[in-house]
């Protein structure tokens, strides 16, 4: 099974949006409309963790999500990556010092890639999926090597 | 069973996920240059599932294991049986007298079940709710489904897909019994993307409010199989409309006379050009220009409108024939 050129092709993404103001998730959904297109790259947003390749995370992660968000993060089967949107979700943002907030997300659950701004643009955000195969391609290689 | 029977009941299949799957493709590319985006390339749905098989295969552990993995299967191989009573243009279908139309009715059911079935199996309340969904669309949309056949079976008196392939239904009705036929082509034209679960009747799939619902707990080799199954549906179902509606032959149309190989080509790849034109109406077009409906919503528009249709259509049979 050396097909790893299926993961540079069809990346399925989840996106699970933390307390975010909503305008970094905006940006993600520009990345679908026809100006970016992400679908012409084999990129498509999906529902469900468990159908998902890469995990985006947008927003300062309140104390209360947390926990669900490490539940999402171990639902998605292997081979999988996480991409960080925003200022919020890598250091804390404009909340860095706010009592609710339960640390960046890197505390939290492993992140692979970080997309600074606020927002970022649609641009820098297919970028860091791009780069997120990279890490997936690197995995699963892991994996096949570990079965032979 | 001859050899025969049984080479073809092999590459049909074969064949089948392939068109399938290329159709999914072309589908895919059309709806988005429809939105006035480029789109994946034709080949994408073959990269989903060869990605897809890399995938860890997860069983969640509150899921009856057993039931949740044999689910994608069996629609998997409902899904390949199906093509195996549809006569592929002037070829005739392989598993041609064991089975017709009730039984194809039945597979199409069957695929839907298995994926209402895999969904309770897993144990997540969105699949649960997907399910129940499911079982309520399917109970709506078998009715004007039946009614279809059931208009078929009375104008040639037989179930039979290739006896209604072999003579186009229309050169043998009245004109009043032509109109019901049309009528029965609109109720099936409408229930075609509630079978394949496409919007906007995909109500039990509706990834944005229920996760995916069915699907939601599926990874890896599982999703992998409920796709392919989707993709193969997808073909069999626009080619069960073709046969059933239009099965004019382009030597027929053009008067020529072809023989041996140059006839199997010719009439295959006409064949192929009909089921994807009724693809693109039935499913992209639709599934492109349409919201998701609710599911009281879908729920009357097939029980209220699409069955009278259906019926008027089959009264009109009924008096013309
Ligand atoms: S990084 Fe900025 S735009 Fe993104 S969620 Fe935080 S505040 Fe909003």
């Amino acid at each position: 099974m050396g097909k790893l050129d299926n993961f540079k092709r069809s990346l399925w993404v989840f996106h699970a949006s933390g307390g975010s103001c909503n305008a970094c998730d905006i940006e993600i959904v520009a990345a679908l409309t026809p100006r970016y297109d992400v679908e012409r790259f084999g990129i498509k947003l999906v529902g469900s963790p468990r159908h998902a390749d890469v995990l985006l995370v947008t927003g300062a992660i309140p104390r209360d999500f947390a926990d669900k968000l490490r539940r999402v993060y171990e639902q998605m089967p292997e081979p999988k990556a996480v991409v960080v949107v925003g200022n919020c979700g890598t250091s804390g943002g404009v909340f860095y010092d706010s009592y609710n907030i339960a640390g960046p997300i890197d505390e939290i659950i492993p992140v692979d890639v970080y997309v600074p701004g606020c927002p970022p643009r649609p641009e820098a955000i297919i970028d860091a999926v791009v780069k997120a195969w990279l890490k997936v391609e690197k995995l699963e290689k892991k994996l096949e090597g570990k079965e032979e | 069973m001859t050899p025969e029977t049984i080479f073809y009941s092999v590459a049909f299949p074969l064949l089948g996920v392939f068109l399938g799957l290329v159709y999914k493709g072309i589908d895919r590319r059309i709806s988005a240059r429809l939105t006035s985006r480029i789109g994946p390339p034709i080949r994408q749905p073959f990269w989903d599932v060869g990605k897809l098989l890399l995938k860890e295969t997860i069983v969640p552990k509150n899921a009856i294991a057993w039931l949740f993995n044999a689910m994608p299967i069996l629609a998997f191989a409902s899904s390949l049986t199906l093509l195996l009573y549809i006569p592929f243009g002037v070829l005739k279908a392989p598993l041609e007298g064991y089975g017709d139309l009730v039984v194809i009715l039945y597979l199409l059911t069957l695929q839907s079940l298995a994926m209402a079935i895999g969904g309770f199996a897993s144990g997540s309340p969105f699949s649960s709710v997907g399910a129940q969904r499911e079982m309520v669309l399917m109970m709506s949309y078998e009715m004007p489904l039946a009614t279809v056949i059931v208009g078929f079976a009375l104008i040639y008196r037989s179930f039979s897909l290739t006896t209604i392939a072999s003579t186009p239904v229309w050169s043998i009705v009245s004109p009043l019994a032509a109109f019901g036929v049309l009528l029965l082509f609109v109720a099936l034209l409408t229930v075609t993307p509630a079978e394949l679960a496409k919007l906007p009747f995909d109500i039990a799939e509706a990834e944005t409010e229920i996760a995916e619902g069915m699907l939601a707990e599926y990874s890896g080799r599982n999703l992998a199989l409920f796709y392919l199954s989707d993709a193969v549906r997808g073909f069999a179902m626009a080619a069960i409309e073709v046969v059933l509606f239009f099965p004019f032959t382009l030597s027929s149309i053009l008067g020529l006379s072809l023989t041996g190989f140059a006839l199997y080509a010719v009439e295959a790849l006409w064949f192929l050009l009909k089921v994807l034109i009724i693809y693109l109406l039935a499913v992209t077009l639709v599934r492109t220009s349409f919201g998701r409906f609710k599911i009281d919503q879908a729920s009357r528009i097939f029980w209220v409108h699409v069955n009278l249709v259906a019926l008027l259509g089959l009264a009109l049979i009924w008096v013309g024939v």
